[in-house]
């Protein structure tokens, strides 16, 4: 091996071993504990973001299929809600360990399926499943001290419908706490990401999880439609675009369905000229490059203080420099496949105008794949307000730099969106922190950090970025009815 | 002594602080029970909605950002305005009801104590909805209520002044500011209220009070894209569907009608229906 001084680092390819995953060929719909086709024998393809290769092929469930897993459910409501909360917990329990046992293998199937270097499946999406699962299971024995009266009850059958950007946390999200509190399941994975929810199923037969307690359909959109419109569903949970999230708003209206929504974001992340600014060029890289920004809470606004915001972009770019773009399986890679030809599309059509707007654009040189969805990192300056890459979530690797003077600028600005999912402050100055993050509207705050998550930490947006939490105590209130007191009445 | 001519009570809407009449120049006959002539109300228009939410919307910032002390105390204020007036407010309540006056006292009375009831949560609702979070990690992490925003609420048609009062104080307690649909066949209650509420260092705009037709006042509300929360108490089933749909738009946090003593125990389902939580997350180290 010789060094050359032009180029101080060269890094071997690291590959994880795909060995450790077994992907079927075809797999069926998961309905009252056993795979099935499609009613309809309908199928579709999964594919690699990253290759392009065909993954496997899965069933596209239809009217009678979401018919068919929500009866499951109802019919095994009545069992389970009646079990002991001590009981439910060991399934619970049961289900996070073998989760830590196949930790591995389920980050593996991740990486290949959605794109996402297996670092981050490997370091945060799997270590979160199992903790979700593991928290959740000790609430299930304990509901009667959770502040929701002293008998809370569940509400039935859970419709869930969840996104492809962190496809098994976010099953996570929604199946512990909807187990833990008695309800059944309906689970529909996003279309280009329903392996690894198929594999959980796996995990349930594995845990010994009675039939029919949680039900897989995969599909599209319309599989998502049709299982939030049935009037057997009395919750539904939704993580995915604004736009879709006030469709499901709509389509509730006048029933007794409880909705909770996590929806988009353009959180600003804001840096002041006190802020310890290598740490800020880390926070704002991993606010905005993590999972190739396909992130709801993704610091996708850079809200620079003036004073500093020559030096930073010049530290941020120089950082940018070395982010290793390309195979999701390389464990040094840090920014993966863009998961879809749709988002790449839509991706490039918001940095376009980006340009033809006026703002500057900027990216660092990186030899992208030549098969696959890829995006290079990139920063915009010059935006305004007005802009649509100040305005619109991108859901990519894009970083739109706007200037602030004063806190209070920041502050107005940080806070004129329709969004308020989360917020980023970096500042040495304890009381300016606090007031900022009292006057930020946005659900979570991270000061002197950014994307951190847990199990414990309610998670959640203001106005258009949805309602309700997910995590802690609060995801509880999602799927319970409290007890009624006199005079008191809840649909 | 020979009977004097009383003197009659031009009823007025409620908005920024002031006493307007609509701007629509529109008013209805309120009658009592039976029928008979009491008063004219104004006919609040789309327009007079509008303005009631950007004199909500201005309040928002000052009284979401007052103490929770002050709250309380401005809160058990309005209690001792109302008691003040427990005459005036009963007979109103008779007539707009057609309640004998014992039982339109006790709706009196027990509309002060849902004041002072409510009063007592300003500083004691972060304490039962808020949390310190044990994340796995060196990190503190705290989650806090924080009021949602402009309530736009359609008070309940049945009850004129104690079960306005039950939804108007649970949504103000916790830093929201509201704008309040009257009970439509018995409002007068609701303006007089206003009055109570002028004299009470409520700041102007944190309480606004439309009279007039729920459903054209209701459709505008559910629509306004700066209202942040709704609440249809006072909206009958096939309104209310409608008015969802409508507040979907820009994901309004949405309470749906439902049958309600509201003599009874409130509870803190409604106190808690607008409020948001905030999770703040820090790092700890030296």
């Amino acid at each position: 091996m010789t060094f050359d001084a032009s180029t101080p680092f060269t890094y071997a390819p690291a590959p994880e071993s795909r060995a450790v995953v077994d992907i079927a060929p075809s797999y069926g719909l998961f309905i009252d504990g056993e795979f099935a086709p499609a009613a309809g024998g309908k199928v579709f393809k999964t594919v690699s973001p990253a290759t392009e290769e065909v993954l496997s092929e899965v069933a596209q469930a239809e009217t009678a299929d979401v018919d068919r897993a929500v009866a499951a459910a109802r019919k095994a409501f009545v069992t389970w809600s009646a079990l002991p909360g001590a009981e439910r917990a060991k399934y619970l329990f049961r289900i996070a360990r073998i989760i830590q046992e196949r930790s591995r293998e389920l980050a593996v199937l991740e990486t290949l399926d959605n794109g996402k270097p297996i670092r981050e499946s490997r370091d945060a999406d799997l270590p979160q499943v199992a903790a979700h699962f593991f928290y959740y299971a000790g609430w299930a024995d304990k509901l009667e001290h959770a502040g929701y009266g002293p008998n809370p009850r569940p509400l039935g059958v859970a419709g869930q419908v969840i996104p492809w950007n962190f496809p098994l946390l976010m099953l996570a999200w929604k199946v512990a706490p909807a187990l833990a509190t008695g309800n059944t399941v309906v689970l529909k994975p996003a279309e280009t990401t329903p392996l690894s929810a198929l594999f959980f199923a796996d995990i349930c037969r594995q845990a010994g999880l009675p039939k029919g307690i949680v039900n897989i359909l995969t599909g599209d959109g319309s599989t998502g439609a049709a299982l939030v419109a049935h009037p057997d569903v009395n919750k539904v949970a939704f993580t995915g675009s604004t736009e879709v999230g006030k469709a499901i708003a709509r389509t509730v209206a006048g029933t007794d369905k409880k909705v909770t929504l996590e929806l988009g974001g353009k959180a600003a992340n804001i840096v002041f000229d006190d802020a310890p600014l290598d740490q800020a060029v880390e926070g704002v890289v991993n606010g905005i490059f993590f999972n190739q920004g396909h992130v709801c809470c993704a610091g996708s606004r850079l809200l620079l203080q003036e004073s500093v915001a020559d030096e930073f972009l010049t530290a941020l770019k120089r950082r940018m420099r070395t982010l290793r773009v390309g195979d999701p399986l390389d464990k040094n890679t840090d920014i993966g496949a863009i998961n879809s030809a749709e988002q790449l599309a839509r991706i490039t059509a918001l940095a376009d105008a980006g340009e033809a707007e006026g703002a500057e654009r900027w990216s660092p040189e990186c030899a992208l794949p030549e098969s696959g969805y890829w995006f290079a990192p990139t920063l915009f300056t010059g935006v305004t307000q007005a802009h649509r890459i100040a305005r619109e979530e991108i859901f990519g690797p894009v970083l739109s730099v706007l200037t602030f003077r004063t806190p209070e600028e920041a502050v107005a600005k940080a806070n004129n969106t329709p969004y308020g999912l989360s917020a980023g402050i970096w500042t040495e100055k304890g009381s300016r922190m606090l007031w900022m993050a009292n006057k930020l509207r946005a659900g979570v705050v991270w000061s002197n950090t950014f994307n951190k998550f847990d199990p414990t930490s309610p998670f959640g947006g203001y106005k258009e970025s949805g309602h309700g939490r997910e995590g802690g105590r609060h995801g509880l209130a999602a799927y319970l009815t409290p007890s009624t007191p006199k005079g008191e009445h809840h649909g | 002594m020979a009977d004097r001519l009383s003197v009659f009570k031009t009823y007025k809407l409620y908005v920024g602080g002031k006493f307007p009449r609509s701007e629509s120049g529109r008013v209805y006959e309120v009658t009592d029970s039976e029928g008979n002539w009491l008063a004219h109300a104004p006919l609040a228009s789309r327009k007079d909605a509008r303005d009631a939410v950007v004199a909500a919307r201005k309040a928002f910032g000052g009284w979401s950002g007052a103490t929770a002390y002050n709250r309380g105390q401005i809160l058990y204020r309005v209690a001792e305005m109302l008691q003040g007036r427990r005459a005036q407010f009963t007979a109103e309540v008779a007539a707009a009801e057609g309640l004998p006056e014992a039982e339109a006292a006790a709706q009196v009375d027990a509309a002060v104590d849902r004041w002072v009831w409510y009063a007592g949560w300003s500083d004691k609702v972060a304490q039962i909805a808020g949390s310190a979070n044990p994340v796995a990690g060196p990190y503190f992490n705290l989650s806090s209520p924080e009021p949602t925003g402009v309530v736009a609420v359609l008070a309940p048609q049945e009850s004129s002044l104690l079960g306005l009062v039950s939804v108007i104080a649970p949504a103000i307690v916790t830093g929201n500011t509201v704008v309040a649909v009257a009970s439509e066949r018995a409002p007068l209650p609701a303006l007089s209220l206003a009055e109570a509420l002028a004299t009470s260092d409520l700041p102007d705009g944190v309480v606004n009070l439309l009279s007039g037709r729920t459903a054209e006042l209701g459709a505008p509300l559910a629509a306004h894209q700066d209202v942040n929360a709704l609440d249809l108490a006072g909206a009958d089933a096939e309104s209310a569907a409608e008015l969802e749909a409508a507040a979907a738009d820009n994901l309004k946090r949405v309470r749906r009608p439902a049958p309600v003593d509201w003599s009874a125990d409130p509870g803190t389902g409604r106190l808690l229906s607008f409020l948001e939580t905030k999770t703040v997350w820090h790092p700890m180290g030296v």
